[in-house]
């Protein structure tokens, strides 16, 4: 897939990432990350891994996003009086995140060969082999991590219980 | 499948490098708890695409199992994240993150 994609793509997820941060009302700010999500299936659809392209949309945008969703709703946050922070520390802020990019992109590129190409279409990221591998090597984990989603569904219900 | 024009991976890692960053800027910008746990998704989705781009390169699905399980361990986090922020808002009708301030020194 060409590169032309790929910046369409990522152009898409960095401005939806960034509305994400600066919308005013975290209503908008909910849609505008179901958004990046897609953006970023895009991305995985882009580097073969069908399996998660699906699992990341369901997940993210069917169930966590409508969590989020609800709880926006339901807490009846007005928007009008929010206080927000101080402009100096606002432009702290910023500049602490653009220093950690400059750092994790300097850190990598020094670090790692300068070019590889992604190798002919294979078939690494299909639900077949992801199925394999899970239910073979990562048969333990996938079952703790049932009991992992048990205790915090339990948890949830005993903190938003009145 | 246009070589010519192909996609380097470093491309992947400067794309995920500013996701990260971008939900750095967001926590440390915003005041609104659960917009705070937005954007520590957004960082979690940034380290998605790193694994993923990396399995993708060197032909490995074993991050993209990795990928599985942080969207196993997201999706807990984020229920729970958002029972707390429920429970707050119940005791405080707000979820300003300066009105937590009990902790502070």
């Amino acid at each position: 897939m060409g590169l032309v994609t790929f910046l369409i793509l990522s152009a898409f997820t960095i401005i939806t990432a960034i509305s994400v941060v600066f919308a005013k009302n975290a209503m908008y700010s909910v849609l505008s990350l179901i958004a990046c999500f897609f953006t970023i299936a895009g991305h995985y659809l882009m580097l073969n891994a069908e399996f998660l392209a699906i699992v990341h949309i369901i997940v993210y945008a069917g169930a966590i996003m409508v969590l989020f969703l609800f709880v926006v709703m339901l807490l009846n946050l007005n928007t009008d009086n929010e206080i927000q922070k101080s402009l100096k520390l606002k432009f702290a802020g910023v500049i602490s995140g653009g220093l950690i990019y400059l750092i994790l992109l300097a850190s990598t590129q020094s670090a790692l060969p300068s070019i590889y190409e992604l190798p002919e279409r294979t078939s690494i990221g299909s639900v077949q082999e992801i199925g394999m591998k899970l239910f073979n090597e990562y048969m333990l984990p996938f079952q703790i991590s049932s009991i992992l989603f048990l205790s915090a569904m339990v948890g949830a219900l005993l903190l938003a219980k009145k | 499948m246009d070589q010519t024009i192909a996609v380097s991976q470093n491309w992947y890692i400067s794309l995920s490098a500013l996701l990260f960053g971008i939900g750095v800027m967001g926590v440390l910008i915003r005041r609104n708890a659960i917009v705070i746990l937005m954007c520590i998704e957004l960082m979690l989705n940034s380290v998605n695409l790193l694994l993923v781009s990396f399995s993708a390169y060197s032909g490995n699905n074993d991050g993209q199992v990795f990928v599985f399980f942080i969207m196993v361990v997201a999706a807990a986090e984020v229920a729970v994240g958002l029972a707390l922020i429920m429970s707050i808002y119940r005791n405080l009708a707000s979820t300003d993150i300066n009105m937590l301030n009990k902790l502070k020194w």
